[in-house]
């Protein structure tokens, strides 16, 4: 089983992040889930959404989840927030900051001696999409870190996902992934 | 006619919503009106989607309130149209005279109620209230577990539904946000595989059935009111699920996938077993077979179809167990919950003597975890190991404050 916990806020794409993730996985055999946490649902809340990944259906449906990974896709939540809760001693976090790794373990002391990756995906958003949308290059990210996919299979899954999009938007949102894939650090 | 079919992937990534909206467009259903509400809300917003982009041969109609909606569902069905609707909570419960309307006019229209908490407080997410909140107004209830369920029922419900000796509105449930957005794997039928297993509508007492002219939505008092609940009630108790158990049989055929009214889980030889609904059985089957991994022999028995009763079936599933939970997602407000009580009416005259103990759950959304039901697994041991219950008859799971018990 592999757990995937989503920080974001509301209109930010983690839970199209998390189906798109979901349905990619999905191609390959394994059984997915993937849901969110919407609370009052107004834009810009702090939310959550989730990852569940197995070899068997997945028949788990409790919402409470200790994370083989946290995907922080608004850089401020890793700070005002508890990102590491009911964190295992194994959860990686792949963290979007203009912070280094370095700067970001200072001003979030929580996430001193946790594998913490970090990644740019509002500037990386901002500058191919052309709008602050940083779910499609947290998952080029998670391709680098976790080694899940090659990047061109992934990427070739993401267009069938994005499928109904203009190709302008798809063809962005694959330098997106790229580019986070290439920056992760 | 004049639609378009769509391909489907051998599995889709669906949540409960799209899979139910899939299901309606295969089914072609002619008339959906509706006023959405919040978790129902994709389903017409999806069959509106397919109606505009060609992919069914049906009318949307929107709708100034649920008590409309419905109504409009009725007078469409009453003309003889293929029909279908979703709704959740507040709009349920705006929708609860109408609802009766169509079952005493015995009317096929199939409702996807996607269950959430009632009000006061307010609250968005999943708990059986409303479910609950209508189970005696003749309608017949199926209960979906995950989003491929909420596929299969949708298709199945109309089959049901629309037979000529049933003629009976049939509710689809699935939980609030835990189905209806949880995204899974569903195994979708082809566009023509779905619509050959739903069947080419055949409406009996149509209005727009110009020849045969008939009145529909009456007055009787009591000269005749009595004799048609009885006759309602009559062919809910002897006819409709033979037509299920039938309806289930074809689609097992069909699909390999097995439904039946009473879902047992390691029931064979379980000394403990959890009775719940939705998701939640889901969940308890897994903490039940990590149970047994303890030496606990656990079981879980689902409610696959909550009206009619499944009366025999029940206690034909819990006949040889010692401690039975009875879950419910549904404050019973100053009584036992209704699933203890369904459960010991069904075991009262037999000769199970297996212990029973009810619990409130999950109300408003509220997590229920597999901790929560290891501790209950194991609380159910321990009643077994005794010989009686040794808690109050009735607890809650996860709530805040002081323990509360009563009974």
């Amino acid at each position: 089983m592999l757990e995937i916990r989503w920080h974001s806020r509301a209109g930010q794409g983690a839970v199209t992040g998390a189906k798109g993730l979901a349905d990619v996985i999905s191609t390959t055999g394994k059984h997915v889930q993937a849901f969110a946490f919407y609370g009052s649902a107004k834009r810009g809340a702090a939310m959550t959404a989730y990852n569940r990944v197995d070899d068997k259906v997945v028949m788990n449906h409790e919402k409470y989840m200790r994370p083989d990974y946290v995907f922080v896709i608004d850089p401020a939540l890793a700070i005002t927030t508890d990102v590491t809760i009911n964190h295992k001693d194994s959860t990686k976090y792949i963290i979007t900051t203009h912070l280094s790794t370095e700067e970001l373990k200072k001003v979030q002391p929580k996430l001193e001696g946790k594998e913490v990756y970090t990644v740019d995906c509002i500037t990386i958003a901002n500058e191919t999409i052309g709008r602050a949308i940083p779910n499609t290059p947290m998952l080029g990210a998670f391709m680098k870190v976790s080694g899940m996919y090659d990047i061109e299979f992934f990427k070739e899954s993401m267009k069938r996902v994005l499928g109904k999009l203009p190709q302008k938007i798809i063809d962005a949102n694959m330098f997106a992934i790229q580019r986070a894939y290439d920056e992760v650090k | 006619m004049a639609f378009q079919k769509m391909e489907l992937k051998d599995i889709e990534v669906w949540d409960g919503n799209r899979a139910a909206a899939q299901a309606l467009r295969q089914a072609q259903v002619d008339v959906v009106a509706a006023y959405p509400i919040t978790p129902s809300t994709p389903i017409v917003e999806g069959y509106a989607q397919f109606t505009a982009d060609g992919y069914v041969e049906g009318e949307f109609v929107m709708v100034e309130s649920e008590h409309a909606a419905m109504s409009a569902c009725i007078g469409a069905a009453a003309a003889g149209g293929r029909v279908a609707t979703a709704t959740s909570s507040q709009g349920l419960a705006l929708m609860s005279e109408t609802l009766y309307q169509a079952s005493g006019m015995r009317l096929p229209i199939v409702l996807n109620l996607v269950n959430r908490a009632l009000a006061s407080p307010l609250n968005v997410n999943g708990d059986h209230s409303d479910m609950y909140m209508i189970r005696d107004s003749g309608w017949i209830q199926f209960d979906a577990y995950c989003p491929q369920e909420v596929y299969d029922l949708n298709l199945m419900a109309f089959k049901v539904s629309e037979d000529h000796d049933i003629r009976l509105p049939v509710i689809v449930n699935q939980d609030g946000f835990m189905t209806s957005h949880t995204a899974q794997g569903v195994r979708p039928l082809s566009d023509d595989e779905a619509y050959a297993f739903v069947g080419e509508y055949n409406p009996m007492n149509d209005m727009l059935d110009f020849e045969h002219p008939v009145t529909h939505g009456v007055q009787t008092e009591e000269d005749w009111h009595f004799e048609h609940k009885a006759r309602q009630h009559n062919d809910l108790m002897t006819k409709a699920m033979p037509k299920i158990l039938e309806v289930f049989a074809d689609f097992e055929k069909q699909t390999g996938r097995k439904y039946n009214p009473v879902e047992k889980y390691d029931m064979d030889d379980a000394d403990v077993c959890v009775v719940c609904m939705g998701s939640s059985v889901e969940t308890a089957r897994e903490v039940a077979s990590e149970m047994r991994a303890n030496g606990i022999k656990a079981g879980v028995v689902g409610l696959r179809v909550v009206r009619p009763i499944p009366f025999f079936e029940i206690a034909d599933a819990l006949k040889d167990v010692k401690a039975i939970a009875a879950l419910d997602r549904s404050s019973p407000n100053g009584a036992a919950g209704m699933l203890f009580n369904e459960i010991a009416g069904a075991l009262f005259n037999t000769n199970t003597k297996a212990l029973l103990s009810g619990y409130v759950y999950g109300l408003g959304g509220r997590d229920l975890t597999k901790a929560h039901l290891v501790a209950l697994y194991n609380e159910l041991q321990a009643n077994a190991d005794a010989g009686k219950v040794t808690t109050q008859l009735q607890q809650f799971i996860g709530v805040r404050g002081p323990k509360l018990a009563f009974l």
